[in-house]
């Protein structure tokens, strides 16, 4: 049973969003880093790079696949995790801890609308279980 | 029929398994309406003995003697152990190396040649190749777009001197992604890419510099490369895998090297055989990695830490990737990188050199000599590594005529492919011309320009 | 053991220096010279010799063990089209050799282009494209010349099957368009309702295969095709299966506008471990204008018939050159002496016994108890395999199966493709295999079978008997090592 935080938002495309003091922070989620398998590599966004809401912003890349990570919000990049240059595992081992991907400062302070909250996506694994 | 071993009897076990009467009846989900007309257009089936017999005489119909055209494909001698190892079954009829463990034999091959690919062109990573040296050079715009993330202008400058098929190619490929190549005009007399013409360059992707170039020069590689480097290109590098046993290699250009390398892989143990199968070879700084095309195969260890091979990277490729792959590529010239890295392995890095020297050797002698005749002089002044420019008296086409009826093909008529040079003959020598070729060459061109000029 | 491994300074091959020309001074180079080594290894000609022949013996090939891989079409390569090609005044020709000195060449290659629109019904085909994928890439940028010249910009989208092989997306997004892909049901047939909801203005064309990557016959082809065409787009035929129905059916009366083929496939070229391949392009009459450059022409002169190269001159709105002379020579030698080897009669032939291999196989496998994909279908020259069940009770899963089979002496058929099908093996035996050949490989699937209900850890940590086994491929891809780097 992949993990879930309750202190998160997340979005259908399995990242998991943290907000606090305007800035996102950013990273995919457990049932994510288990269907991608081990992480080999992680391609973060630049600093001081802007994205909109829906923007490819990162890409993991496992063995067998590499997916596009998509920007949940509309903002800045502030912070990108340096640790996964050398040991892009953490997203296996820590995906909602050690293993964030990158941090934005958000254009809108509001929390987006369209995100999900914890049950929300659990029933939607769940539901891509099947 | 050939190649199908069924007898009447295994024909009809198996039809009685599946259940069918005949064969026919397995095609009947093919609606009525479109199931064909027999094939008829190819004629009878020859035994292997007539076959052989008629693609002699198709052959034979092609014996030309002594060939002295280069321009991208080159006569080098292949040793004799080269084509006999790769011609074994193991190598010619194996498939991708997809299971690794059945493919250690191909995987370790292909790491041998991405090391010494690498290392001869001074760079720090190889792919294991794509299909030739001009669509290996398209792949490098395209990766140079990806990589590039400063600068947006889809822009790539090419120097004027570079083979003209590449550029030909290069458009067909990266037109339809939106980016355009703009070619530098290079000096009249030097045929050389003069570094000024760098400073009014507008914003660019990536510069594109071919050594030797198409004409068989040299230009001034450390001082372009500071240069495109400090307009915040990368350098693309279009290299001779010959010539690099004694020139310089991209990888040591200037401060800090070029960043992307590809060329034409043919010198290295791979016949003329008309135009190919040839293979295109891609290097690149290990930081840019990612966003090479093609095969990559990687040193690893299995289940024990026994070492072994296997290829890697592959979620970038198009069978994992699909939409967003760095390219549609799927194969490698798997046979051919055989038949280079044997021939490597063979010839060394003393071989090599003394090929690369003779052929050198060779294209001074025939230069100097040619020069003795009125009116024939190199045309663009300046270093040459083993092929060069002859301006001629007469029409280069008409001389290649006159010298095609004694045996000879002296060269390339570059008038074909840039105006204003119709009386320019591109020649190419290698080690493998004797004194007496050189002799052959001399006598037939004498003779020919003579013969020529009386009917002009 | 690397061949650097072996190497010692000093050691080198005499035999193939040739040194005597080498001069000692070279004055032109100067300021171009190379300061470090070439960095190449340094051996005799013995242990060159002895280390690639060693590793050779360490693979598998079609001249070894059966190889089932679907979609490959892994038939026997004549070792007679290897000998024919390698002819010294083939192999010897320069490519930019004058046309009146390549009159045999060329008419070996104007002839082929005749047999290949025969086979596929077309009315134009050029050689030019070096692999399959360069065809799809020549395909789809015919078609977008196609419409450009019409001034129909609003084209943007291609459609694929959702089982497409990954080339057929890749080579769209290389030609500027925005992919779209269309279900397939569970009969394996693409969608036709689905299809009909997405044609439309957008539409710059359809690519897919028959049979599809699925193993089946798209029953409705000539609906989709008619779909397609009337809402303006064009129809690309991907020819990756067309051993299926070579002499059977014809791409181009299936509809299809263009296709590519692949001589390593369906014409029994050598696939060398990876290349080289080639996929010549043919065109229905609306294409034949931007057919890519070269193409061998004909013309009546005294001397009989002279061949020649058609270049921009002759077919101005060609998309253009696809390499640096015209794809791969010695490839289209291979197969049009294959054409030559089989004839008419024999190309006819090939469907048909390619067919019943794999309908043999799919019955002796049901029997065995595997489960089809598609077992109210008929196979065409392949089929596929799942293995869910096995992986959801067994915990064997198709990799495990594919691993195990190398220990038996049979390369593995195509794993997890296509990847619509869970735990799949798309199994493809050709015709050039026999009966025999066939038994072996199912009398081996069950023994595996059995060793999976059985002795399950026997199979899933397979194989045992190669030089290597299971590899981490995560290490690969992480702690990258793509060159060997010990000080020279």
């Amino acid at each position: 049973m992949a993990e879930v935080r309750n202190n998160l938002k997340f979005a259908a495309t399995h990242e998991w969003i943290e907000f606090k003091d305007g800035v996102a922070t950013v990273g995919i989620t457990d049932y994510a880093q288990e269907a991608l398998g081990d992480v080999v590599f992680v391609e973060p966004p630049e600093l001081g790079q802007q994205f909109a809401v829906g923007d490819e912003i990162a890409v993991i890349e496992s063995v067998k696949a590499a997916s596009d990570i998509y920007s949940p919000v509309t903002g800045t990049v502030i912070a990108v995790n340096e640790a996964l240059e050398s040991d892009p595992e953490l997203v296996n081992s820590a995906p909602y801890d050690e293993g964030w991907i990158f941090k934005l400062e958000m254009s809108d302070p509001a929390t987006p609308e369209n995100l999900l909250s914890v049950e929300q996506y659990a029933e939607l694994c769940e539901a891509e279980e099947h | 029929m050939p190649f199908i071993p069924h007898t009447q009897d295994d024909e009809k076990t198996m039809l009685d398994a599946i259940g069918v009467a005949s064969i026919d009846e397995l095609f009947d989900e093919i609606p009525a309406s479109i199931v064909a007309d027999p094939i008829d257009q190819i004629p009878p089936g020859e035994s292997e003995m007539s076959m052989l017999r008629l693609m002699q005489e198709r052959a034979a119909r092609d014996h030309m003697g002594l060939c002295f055209i280069g321009a991208g494909a080159y006569e080098h001698h292949i040793p004799a152990a080269v084509w006999d190892i790769v011609g074994r079954g193991e190598f010619l009829t194996a498939y991708t190396p997809y299971q690794a463990e059945a493919s250690q034999g191909t995987l370790q091959l292909i790491y041998e040649f991405q090391t010494m690919i690498s290392r001869l062109t001074g760079m720090e990573v190889a792919n294991a190749s794509v299909y030739d040296g001009a669509t290996a050079l398209a792949e490098a715009m395209l990766m140079a777009v990806r990589a590039n993330k400063k600068i947006k202008t889809k822009r790539i400058v090419c120097a004027g001197n570079i083979n003209p098929r590449y550029v030909a190619t290069c458009q067909t490929i990266v037109r339809n992604q939106g980016i355009e190549i703009q070619q530098l005009q290079c000096d009249a007399e030097s045929g050389l890419l003069n570094p000024d013409m760098l400073e009014t360059i507008d914003e660019t992707v990536a510069v594109v510099l071919s050594y030797p170039s198409f004409f068989g020069g040299l230009d001034e590689v450390d001082r372009l490369t500071d240069l495109v480097h400090a307009r915040g290109a990368l350098m693309i590098a279009v290299v001779n895998p010959t010539a690099l046993a004694i020139l310089k290699p991209p990888g040591e250009w200037g401060e800090n090297g070029a960043d992307i390398v590809v060329g034409e892989g043919q010198p290295l143990g791979i016949p003329l055989a008309s135009g190919g199968p040839y293979l295109g070879f891609m290097c690149c700084r290990q930081a840019i990695v990612r966003q090479m095309p093609g095969r990559i195969i990687g040193r690893t260890v299995d289940l024990q830490g026994k070492t072994g091979f296997t290829l890697t990277l592959q979620a970038r490729e198009q069978h994992i990737r699909r939409a967003k792959a760095t390219s549609n590529i799927c194969t490698n010239q798997g046979l051919l990188v055989a038949a280079a890295t044997i021939y490597m392995s063979i010839m060394g890095n003393e071989g090599l050199r003394q090929v690369a020297l003779a052929s050198h050797a060779g294209m001074a002698e025939l230069l100097q000599r040619a020069e003795q005749l009125a009116g024939v002089q190199q045309h663009f002044t300046g270093a040459y590594f083993h092929e060069c420019v002859l301006e001629l008296p007469v029409p280069a086409a008409a001389l290649i005529s006159a010298m095609g009826e004694q045996g000879v093909l002296p060269g390339l008529d570059l008038g074909e492919y840039f105006a204003g040079m119709e009386h320019c003959l591109l020649v190419n020598v290698t080690e493998k011309k004797t004194a007496a070729d050189l002799d052959r060459f001399m006598d037939g061109l004498k003779s020919s320009l003579q013969t020529v000029s009386q009917s002009c | 053991m690397l061949i650097y491994d072996r190497s010692r300074s000093g050691r080198t091959a005499q035999a193939q220096l040739v040194g005597h020309r080498a001069p000692s001074q070279y004055p032109v180079l100067e300021g171009h010279l190379r300061a470090s080594s070439p960095g190449l290894p340094e051996v005799s000609e013995l242990e060159a010799v002895r280390h690639y022949t060693n590793l050779s013996s360490l693979n598998f090939a079609i001249d070894r063990q059966f190889y089932p891989l679907g979609s490959c079409t892994m038939k026997y390569n004549p070792r007679g089209a290897h000998q024919a090609a390698s002819l010294p005044d083939f192999l010897d020709r320069h490519p930019l050799a004058p046309e009146k000195y390549s009159q045999g060449f060329l008419q070996c290659l104007y002839e082929l282009q005749h047999y290949l629109m025969d086979v596929t019904g077309m009315q134009a085909v050029s050689l030019t494209p070096m692999a399959g994928a360069q065809g799809e890439f020549a395909g789809v940028a015919m078609i977008r010349a196609y419409h450009e010249k019409r001034q129909d910009f609003a084209r943007t989208e291609i459609l694929v099957p959702e089982a497409a092989h990954g080339t057929n997306p890749a080579t769209a997004v290389m030609c500027g368009y925005t992919v779209r892909e269309i279900p397939v049901t569970s009969a394996g047939d693409v969608s036709l309702a689905e299809l009909v909801k997405v044609v439309g203005p957008n539409t710059a064309g359809l690519m897919m295969t028959n049979p599809s990557t699925c193993g089946v016959f798209e029953r409705q082809i000539q609906e989709i095709a008619a779909t397609v065409h009337e809402a303006g787009g064009l129809l690309y035929y991907d020819g990756a299966n067309l051993n299926a129905i070579l002499g059977k059916v014809k791409p181009g009366d299936m509809g299809f506008d263009v296709l590519h083929m692949n001589l390593h496939k369906t014409f029994a070229t050598p696939h060398g471990g990876g290349g080289p391949g080639s996929g010549p392009v043919g065109v229905g009459e609306r294409l034949k204008p931007f057919l890519p450059t070269p193409i061998v022409g004909k013309r009546n002169s005294p001397e009989g018939d002279y061949f020649y190269w058609q270049d921009a001159e002759e077919i101005p709105d060609s998309i253009g050159r696809l390499s640096a002379f015209m794809g791969n020579a010695g490839i289209l030698l291979r197969a049009y002496i294959y054409a030559r080897l089989l004839g008419a009669e024999g190309m006819n032939r090939v469907a048909q016994y390619a067919t019943l291999n794999a309908n043999y196989m799919a019955v002796e496998l049901t029997r065995l108890g595997f489960k089809l994909a598609y077992p109210d279908r008929r196979a065409t020259h392949e089929f596929i395999v799942s293995l869910a069940l096995e992986a959801k009770n067994l915990g064997v899963s198709a990799m495990d199966f594919a691993k195990r089979l190398l220990d038996y002496g049979h390369h593995a058929p195509t794993t997890y493709f296509p990847l619509l099908i869970p735990e799949c093996l798309l199994i493809e035996p050709t015709e050039t295999e026999s009966k025999s050949e066939i038994d072996d490989f199912i009398a081996a699937m069950a023994m595996i079978l059995k060793e999976a209900h059985e002795q399950p850890e026997l199979v899933t940590s397979a194989p045992h008997t190669m030089t290597v086994q299971r590899l981490d491929d995560v290490k690969a891809a992480r702690d990258l090592d793509l060159a060997y780097s010990r000080d020279l």
